[in-house]
């Protein structure tokens, strides 16, 4: 029943439709804060970038560092070009196996945002449903829910990963489900809160009086109210996975060595750092800083913007 | 007219509580003809919300509801399974809420709100429904309801909001309305327009009312009949003429009293002393006695019984203001 109301409304709509929905979001005050806030701007232009270079890397790459005909052992530990011993080809530098640095972290942040990315979906599917059943039904579904969510919390997020990953070992689909297993409970805890108090609006209370039955007045009603939360914590969250995820990489329990990402690529150069090959290191390094820094700024704005309880 | 649509026997709602337990609603019982409008009025905590909410059975944990039976058309509802309540909610007795600007979510338009109830209880199509809710928005005094279809609620103003709240609730030709203060959170000159829009619609779609409110102004324009409630009992229901004209109870009587008069030249309003009593701790005879100027010692250790102190007049009182008959 519910998709019949949504597919009539762009019948009726047509003369209006798009247009005037493109400009009605143009001159909403959300476009015009954002038009103002220049770190949103350069967070959003930072997402944008990382994102295309992770999609359409390969393309423009200048080597495939997965492919052994490429690489030549003769070209390891090349420094970046700029200095005396550079080589145009490889504008940051190689590492030990004479792989290009640049190549490596575009690579690698394929994997990284991949992992960033798919952890908060899957996080925030699993979470916002608990939080969802936990909030809205109470008694001992929530009781269950939010204690096991309570223990969670009570360890560090990265002890529980490091935990999960040695005792399962390493792989990207390990790293995931570790990564979703510590990642849920924020989601929960703040829809679950937010559930409790729509709960009480009379909205809500409306929507009981009719008749609606239960899982209708939850996602027709009250999802479609908590979800500007759930768009807050899902961006500042793919930093902390992307964050995560390196430093798991980073200790040796994250993702395998034919899979690198950019956690990994630090670790690789990390035992020559102090023997002047600074490169092989700093640079996926500063990419991951610079990738987090982006998602944080945008993350912070949207968090002052949506949350009417900032403004 | 003369048919008995609701009839609540002896209802019981109890919230049972870590610090005790709470007797919102404590035995009442009262019916409701067909056609007629009912005034629930009652101070804050009085239990006046909690009992319609329980004859709509929403009542959530840690609160219980009993009663000997909720007749509604004959059927009880205390003994319908959810799934048969589903049916009786909305289509049957529809509520309207204290607070438009909450009672609407604002993420739908109000077309979607309106067929939300539609898609529910009826079968329309499509175009039907969009010419149901551009009837039901003329119908609450809505102009140009064809371009008003696609507003969202913050578009409307609270009294606007409200006509849409009562066409929703209307949507369904409900044969019950229950209204808990419809129009407490309304500007004054808007209340009479709504209050009167209320009266004329449910005259003429044969629907009966409850009108839930602590005004005993508002209800005395509107209802045919009154039952006051003070700490969860009914402590007097009559006619809208003889709880006025006739008051039984020294309660009525303050409320009364307490209503500001422009003809009368008051220097200070009359007021009930004291408070409504902590709900842990009712007193144990009248409920009303520490404060009533007229209680005496029998007040205080002894529940009053109904009295019958005219026709269909009743109260809970050991010295009524008004002579009656104790009813075995």
């Amino acid at each position: 029943m519910t998709t019949s109301a949504k597919s009539q409304q762009p019948k009726e709509k047509e003369d209006i439709s798009i247009k005037e929905r493109l400009n009605r979001i143009r001159s909403s005050e959300f476009i015009y804060n954002y038009k103002r806030n220049i770190p949103a701007i350069i967070g959003s232009i930072i997402i944008a970038l990382a994102l295309f270079v992770a999609i359409f890397g390969p393309l423009f790459a200048p080597q495939n560092p997965y492919d052994l005909t490429e690489i030549d052992l003769a070209d390891a530990y090349k420094p970046p070009f700029w200095q005396e011993e550079g080589d145009s080809r490889f504008i940051l530098g190689t590492d030990d196996q004479g792989r290009d640095i640049l190549s490596g972290i575009i690579y690698g942040s394929r994997v990284s945002l991949f992992i960033g990315l798919t952890v908060m979906l899957m996080s925030c599917l699993i979470g916002t449903s608990l939080g969802l059943l936990s909030g809205y039904y109470g008694g001992k579904i929530d009781s269950l829910i939010m204690r096991i969510a309570d223990i969670q919390l009570s360890f560090p997020s990265m002890l529980i990963a490091l935990f999960i990953m040695s005792a399962f070992g390493r792989g990207v689909d390990k790293l995931l489900i570790a990564l979703t297993l510590v990642g849920w409970v924020i989601f929960a805890r703040t829809v679950r809160g937010e559930t409790l108090s729509l709960k009480k609006k009379e909205f809500i209370e409306a929507t009981k009086v009719i008749g609606l039955p239960n899982y209708k007045i939850i996602f027709k009603h009250v999802l479609p109210n908590v979800f500007t939360s759930v768009i807050v914590i899902s961006t500042i969250k793919v930093g902390d996975f992307i964050l995560t995820e390196a430093t798991l990489s980073f200790l040796g329990v994250g993702v395998p060595i034919t899979e690198p990402s950019l956690g990994l690529l630090v670790k690789n150069g990390f035992d020559v750092l102090f023997s002047g090959l600074w490169w092989v290191s700093v640079f996926p390094g500063l990419y991951i800083m610079m990738l987090v820094f982006g998602i944080n700024l945008l993350g912070d704005f949207l968090r002052d913007e949506l949350n009417p309880k900032l403004k | 007219m003369g048919n008995k649509l609701l009839e609540v026997k002896e209802l019981r709602t109890y919230f049972h509580t870590f610090k005790g337990v709470v007797k919102a609603v404590d035995g009442i019982s009262f019916s409701l003809e067909e056609g007629e409008i009912l005034g629930i009025v009652g101070e804050s905590g009085s239990g006046k919300s909690v009992t319609s909410f329980s004859i709509l059975k929403l009542i959530e944990e840690p609160g219980v509801v009993e009663a000997e039976e909720i007749l509604f058309k004959g059927e009880d509802l205390f003994r319908k399974s959810e799934k048969d309540m589903m049916k009786v909610r909305g289509r049957e007795i529809s509520m309207i809420f204290q607070d438009p600007m909450t009672s609407l979510n604002p993420l739908y338009t109000i077309q979607q709100q309106i067929e939300e109830m539609l898609k529910l209880h009826g079968n329309f199509n499509e175009g039907q429904r969009k010419e149901r809710c551009i009837e039901l928005l003329r119908l609450v005094g809505i102009p140009n309801p064809e371009d008003r279809l696609k507003s969202y609620p913050h578009q409307f103003s609270g009294g606007m909001r409200q006509r849409v709240i009562i066409a929703i609730a209307l949507a369904a030709n409900p044969k019950l309305i229950i209204a808990d203060e419809p129009t407490t959170a309304l500007d004054v000159t808007i209340q009479a327009q709504i209050l009167k829009l209320m009266k004329e619609l449910v005259y003429n779609e044969g629907a009966s009312l409850i009108l839930i409110t602590h005004d005993l102004a508002v209800v005395s324009q509107m209802a045919d009949r009154i039952a006051v409630m003070y700490c969860g009992k009914i402590v007097e229901e009559g006619s809208t003429d003889d709880i006025i004209k006739n008051t039984a109870h020294p309660y009525t009587k303050g409320l009364l009293n307490s209503i500001p008069r422009l003809n009368k030249n008051l220097n200070r309003l009359e007021q009930i002393p004291g408070m409504v009593p902590n709900m842990f701790d009712l007193p144990r005879g009248c409920k009303f006695a520490p404060r009533c100027k007229y209680s005496k010692e029998k007040c205080l250790v002894e529940e009053p019984k109904n009295i019958i102190v005219g026709r269909g007049h009743r109260t809970a009182c050991h010295f009524p203001l008004k002579e009656g008959y104790i009813l075995d």
